[in-house]
């Protein structure tokens, strides 16, 4: 090497050589998170490898680390979550972010006001990261186009959840050690769900096997076209899965015919003790939340062994904290 | 420097050795079997990640990986020897400090590092010092067995 050397390329160079390294990390490019069918199998793994290292920023007895100290984080929620909110919240205190809530009922959004003048008019204050959830699917597509900072998807009407479908991947990682060639059941009221449609792109990506369980009205024929399996019978094929993960059953469409009653659903696709002994034995049992105890799952296999629902919710706060820090951290460099 | 270190130590207090990722956590590694020649027995091993506290983000490059932090004992009250390959800007210190402080109080830290460069940008000083030049324009490049396969430290022009 010749001529002075710069402490700053110098440090790049080492970086970019440990990320070529064969075997070695990759880099995280991406500025928002929309969306878990936009990413890469290495995004994904270098996703729940970085959750790793803040899973115990949570144990510790300063439950908290400076990596994103100074940075605004908002919470641009125009659907009720009180779970997915509030890990956002937790995982931006625990990088030392602050964080705002803006939510719709308080917001001009009843006064007219678009959500690209919204999202500008936040931007316009300095923001960093904007979580957003919204009823219309594409709606952090829109935003992410209209502003510069980071944009996370906290879930777009029936599209997509990405950071649940990446909590979803780092539980069912953490329980079995891989993601590959395991045999996962997503059971429920997929057509409607935006959990569902996130976790089959990272479980495709990652090599596992997914078939969607549930009534025709609720898994139609559509969906074997984005490669998975789909079976009305529960019962047929229960003993075949190493992951369930149960969809929530909203009440609400019960009137809208999908379904004769929650009784029948709940005879036939509720996740009960007695199907449970019929699942393989280290069958691990997950479930977004919140739970309809009686309904798509009984309180007894809820709070069981095999239950990851808790687990579920503190994961979630660790594969947040790495997607936060991840978005800022590629936003900053580009 | 092993003969060093075990002199500073106070009797009777706990010790631990923590490295800084990487390379420092494997130079930490090699020092307790070491400080056992000199009779410091049940020496704690921790390794750091520093990622998290640097105050560089946006500078050192797409993306800086994080890995964990492997620290399994309580650091309160450790005689506490820090462990870093090259000590340059001290900026790294500062976050390793900030870091160890986060985690508990140990009793006393100290700075032990293979090779200190001189460029410092930061009141922060090694108290035990393998080799020191005087490379401020000059590149150091620490590679160890572990790594590489070979222990050797060049300095380029």
């Amino acid at each position: 090497m010749s001529g002075p050397t710069n402490p700053v390329l110098d440090a790049k160079r080492l970086v970019a050589e440990a990320h070529s390294a064969p075997g070695g990390p990759g880099v995280w490019p991406h500025r928002n998170l929309l969306s878990l069918e936009s990413l890469s199998a290495d995004d994904i793994r270098l996703v729940l490898d970085t959750a790793l290292a803040f899973e115990d920023v949570s144990t510790r007895s300063v439950k908290k680390v400076p990596a994103l100290r100074g940075r605004v984080v908002v919470n641009l929620f125009y659907e009720d979550s009180t779970r997915t909110k509030t890990s956002f919240t937790l995982a931006a205190q625990r990088l030392s972010a602050d964080i705002i809530d803006f939510s719709e009922k308080t917001s001009s959004s009843n006064k007219g006001e678009s959500l690209r003048d919204t999202v500008r008019n936040i931007e316009a204050m300095g923001v960093d990261i904007i979580v957003v959830r919204h009823p219309a699917a594409g709606a952090p597509h829109l935003i992410a186009r209209n502003v510069k900072c980071c944009v996370i998807n906290a879930g777009d009407g029936r599209h997509e959840h990405p950071t649940q479908g990446l909590l979803d991947l780092y539980t069912m990682r953490q329980a079995k050690g891989r993601i590959a060639g395991l045999k996962v059941a997503i059971v429920g009221d997929v057509v409607n769900s935006r959990v569902a449609r996130s976790n089959l792109h990272g479980l495709l990506k990652l090599g596992a096997e997914v078939t969607f369980v549930g009534p025709t009205t609720l898994v139609p024929r559509a969906f074997e076209s984005m490669g998975a399996r789909l079976c009305h019978d529960f019962d047929a094929v229960i003993d075949q899965f190493d992951v369930i993960n149960m969809l929530r059953i909203q009440k609400e469409r019960v009137s809208s015919n999908v379904f004769p009653s929650l009784q029948e659903y709940s005879r036939l696709f509720g996740l009960t003790n007695e199907r449970m002994r019929r699942a393989k034995p280290d069958v691990l049992v997950m479930h977004p939340g919140p739970i309809n105890r009686g309904v798509e799952m009984s309180g007894d296999v809820a709070d069981g062994q095999k239950s990851a629902v808790l687990k579920q919710v503190t994961n979630g706060l660790a594969v947040r904290m790495a997607v936060m820090f991840l978005c800022k951290q590629a936003s900053e460099n580009s | 420097m092993a003969q060093e270190i075990s002199a500073a130590i106070p009797p009777g207090c706990p010790v631990a050795v923590v490295g800084i990722r990487r390379r420092g956590d494997e130079l930490a590694r090699r020092l307790i079997p070491l400080l056992e020649s000199h009779g410091v027995h049940g020496v704690a091993y921790g390794s750091l990640d520093i990622t998290l506290y640097r105050d560089d983000l946006a500078e050192i490059g797409p993306a800086a990986v994080v890995r964990t932090t492997e620290i399994d004992f309580d650091v309160a009250g450790h005689y506490l020897i820090l462990v870093d390959d090259v000590l340059y800007t001290g900026r790294s210190i500062r976050a390793a400090l900030d870091a160890i402080m986060d985690l508990g109080r140990p009793k006393v830290i100290r700075l032990a590092v293979l090779v200190d460069r001189g460029g410092r940008e930061l009141p922060i000083q090694a108290d035990f010092v393998g080799v020191k030049t005087d490379s401020d324009h000059e590149h150091v490049r620490v590679s160890l067995r572990e790594g590489s396969g070979e222990d050797r430290v060049d300095v380029d022009a």
